[in-house]
């Protein structure tokens, strides 16, 4: 008889051991365990509206987690995606403010909008770039403190200069016009050109990263920053544009919230995207193929946890949970070697794991 | 006069959780561990000491149901990070979200109740001092508390002979281990421990700085703070605890501004923070930069004005939160 794969001993057990760990704080908080799991699970899986709900939330997490591959390749620690999103979403809401609906093509501005959201968010990374390679300020801190100041840009801006006529109010600002706005499917804000774009932005990135010159250069910087700049790799323009990268891809999330969902900007826009894709590419340990897997779950559940204040008066916040208790135990079950290293992957640059 | 002992009554007080966190994650890191979870442990054990103070009816049974939170948190760390050997910026990282949502998750029921909290203490005497007696006389137990936190772990951290084999263990693990030291033991150690005072800190927002437990919680955003602190501080307790101070007065004064300037949002004062801890890592990080001691040397007029800058990170980290320019 075939032994099954060391991989997925792995996986088998990471799950029993995030289920045994769900059922705990499930049974701590006094929850009926399979009644919640089925609202969770259903409600992002069991009617073709919530599967547009999931589809809503997997599109601005997936090119999330696409910008993260990014910066993680360059062994950097990009915690700044919230932030990036954030300043992809005022830059294209701000650049729709601009022309006038009845007259501007929409295609183009819709288009130009989104390049808009792309810039903004590069130009945030690139904030926290630059700190890093020049001011040798770390990435976590950097990327952490930005994510605070753009929620200030956004409420400033929502308060302030963008406030809507006559009453200033948080919940946003003026609703785009209806023809700036990217077409719904079946009636539901889950635009297929937002899909459109992330996919072939992750198979782009994935390209660059795993065939290109370039990618290969992010991989030298990442496991010896002294040898790469030796050898005239100029690590710091590296890291640059694999934070520009980053930032553009996690912009363009935003202008797609701004554009497909929620049109208009709103306060804390980013959704916990940013966070929740670090989640989504740390569980797969960086493995590019399985991102959208984890991605598509983690939607799943944030489409789910929506449901649950209404039918069992939980806090929504149980996706989170069961995400960050998931990532732990794939990343546990890869330390304790039933069947190989999983977690090995993470290479020592980033993780400052000297042993 | 009034408003300036007020301003410093204030800061002790808003000061004093900022002081614990970053106090508990000098002494793990001192030992060689980093643990990035110090902002959800602090908002994880807020929600555990704030019920525990429900439950039981006592704010002080909850300061410690919230030191046996943070505690359980680090362990978490310890057995994924340090027993298993998971890189330890990624669990940290992870537990960081992990616990802001358990803390929301199973704090729900106890959201916008009433409960118990720490109270002022008078100090029989101290608070009869005109000047004094506003600024320390009459405070929150957890002003004390942190006070107290601070001359002992400096004590404790050069004056005795644990402090000493905890240093040799984040300094240079190797030769510790060499000289006998378990210094494997000693990490889980002093993680638990840092881990505790975290939790003192998030017990000592909801019971004392934001008494109480709501979605949100005031205290978001104070471990990243108390982390960027211990980095300002040089991982030294005596100069981590003004660092707290320090960002407690900005705290403070965005208070004071906003009577001054209501055209101003309350939210974007909250965020004030931020900005400035980026910005102070930046100065730091100039300020011990090979090319800052060059210009020192051609102009020692800008040594005198940036001051001496605080130490290093201990030698088992160097390099992993403050490291060189690519």
């Amino acid at each position: 008889m075939k032994s099954p794969s060391p991989a997925s001993i792995n996986i088998l057990s990471a799950l029993a051991l995030a289920l045994a760990a769900t059922l705990a704080v499930l049974f701590f908080a006094g929850a009926p365990p399979l009644t919640t799991l089925a609202v969770l699970f259903g409600g992002g899986l069991d009617s073709t509206a919530s599967l547009l709900k999931t589809f809503s939330s997997f599109i601005p997490l997936f090119l999330c987690a696409t910008a993260l591959l990014a910066t993680y390749a360059a062994g950097l620690w990009n915690i700044g995606v919230e932030g990036q999103i954030t300043l992809g979403a005022v830059f294209a809401a701000g650049f729709l403010r601009l022309p006038d609906p009845a007259t501007f093509p929409p295609a183009l501005a819709l288009i130009l909008a989104l390049a808009a959201a792309f810039a903004g968010g590069a130009l945030w990374a690139l904030l926290a770039g630059a700190l890093r390679a020049y001011g040798r300020v770390h990435e976590i801190f950097s990327g952490l403190g930005l994510n605070f100041a753009a929620t200030g840009v956004t409420l400033w801006l929502i308060l302030g200069p963008w406030k809507r006529a006559g009453m200033a109010s948080l919940s946003g600002t003026e609703p785009l016009p209806e023809a700036f706005r990217l077409p719904g499917f079946a009636g539901k804000p889950a635009s297929m050109a937002g899909l459109v774009l992330a996919v072939t932005a992750f198979a782009l990135t994935v390209w660059l990263l795993k065939r290109t010159t370039w990618g290969l250069k992010l991989a030298a910087v990442r496991q010896n920053l002294k040898a790469a700049r030796l050898i005239g790799l100029s690590p710091k323009r590296r890291l640059l544009e694999a934070m520009a990268l980053c930032g553009g891809l996690a912009g363009l999330a935003g202008g797609l919230l701004v554009t497909g969902l929620y049109h208009r900007l709103i306060p804390s826009i980013s959704g916990n995207f940013g966070y929740t894709a670090i989640l989504a590419v740390l569980m797969v340990s960086l493995a590019p193929l399985f991102v959208p897997v984890s991605c598509f779950f983690f939607a799943v559940l944030l489409a789910g946890a929506v449901q649950l204040p209404m039918a069992l008066e939980l806090d929504s916040s149980l996706s989170g949970v069961i995400q960050g208790v998931l990532v732990l135990a794939f990343l546990a079950a890869g330390r304790m070697g039933i069947g190989g290293r999983l977690g090995g992957r993470l290479g020592g640059k980033l993780t400052g794991d000297k042993t | 006069m009034d408003v300036f002992a007020a301003t410093l009554a204030a800061v002790l007080f808003a000061g004093a959780p900022l002081a614990l966190a970053a106090l508990g994650e000098t002494l793990s890191e001192r030992a060689g561990v980093i643990n990035l979870s110090v902002d959800g442990t602090v908002l994880f054990s807020a929600m555990a000491a704030f019920v525990t103070a429900r439950v039981t009816g006592d704010a002080w049974i909850g300061m410690l149901g919230g030191a046996l939170a943070g505690a359980f948190v680090a362990g978490v760390l310890a057995v994924v990070g340090l027993w298993l050997r998971a890189p330890i910026l990624a669990v940290g990282f992870i537990l960081t979200l992990l616990c802001r949502d358990l803390a929301y998750f199973l704090g729900h029921a106890h959201a916008r109740q009433p409960g118990p909290d720490l109270g002022v203490w008078t100090i029989p005497g101290l608070s009869d001092i005109p000047f004094a007696g506003t600024v320390i006389g009459r405070q929150s137990p957890v002003v004390y508390l942190s006070i107290v936190a601070v001359a002992a772990a400096s004590f404790f951290l050069y004056r005795t002979r644990a402090g000493l084999r905890l240093r040799a263990a984040g300094e240079s693990p190797r030769a510790a281990f060499a000289r006998g030291i378990p210094v494997e033991r000693l990490k889980v150690l002093y993680c638990l421990a840092g881990g505790a005072f975290s939790g003192l800190a998030g017990a000592a927002y909801s019971l004392a700085v934001k008494p109480g437990w709501g979605h949100p919680q005031g205290a978001e955003g104070a471990g990243w703070i108390a982390l960027a602190i211990v980095i300002f501080g040089g991982w030294r307790p005596s100069r981590v605890v003004l660092g707290a101070y320090f960002f407690a007065l900005i705290q403070v004064m965005g208070i004071h501004l906003q009577d001054f300037l209501p055209g101003l949002s309350s939210t974007l004062f909250q965020i004030a923070p931020f900005p400035v801890m980026i910005l102070t890592l930046l100065f730091i990080n100039i300020r011990r930069s090979g090319r800052f001691r060059d210009a020192v040397q051609n102009v020692p007029l800008l040594g005198r004005l940036a001051g001496k800058p605080p130490a290093g990170a201990p030698g088992a980290l160097a390099g992993v939160l403050d490291q060189d320019a690519a």
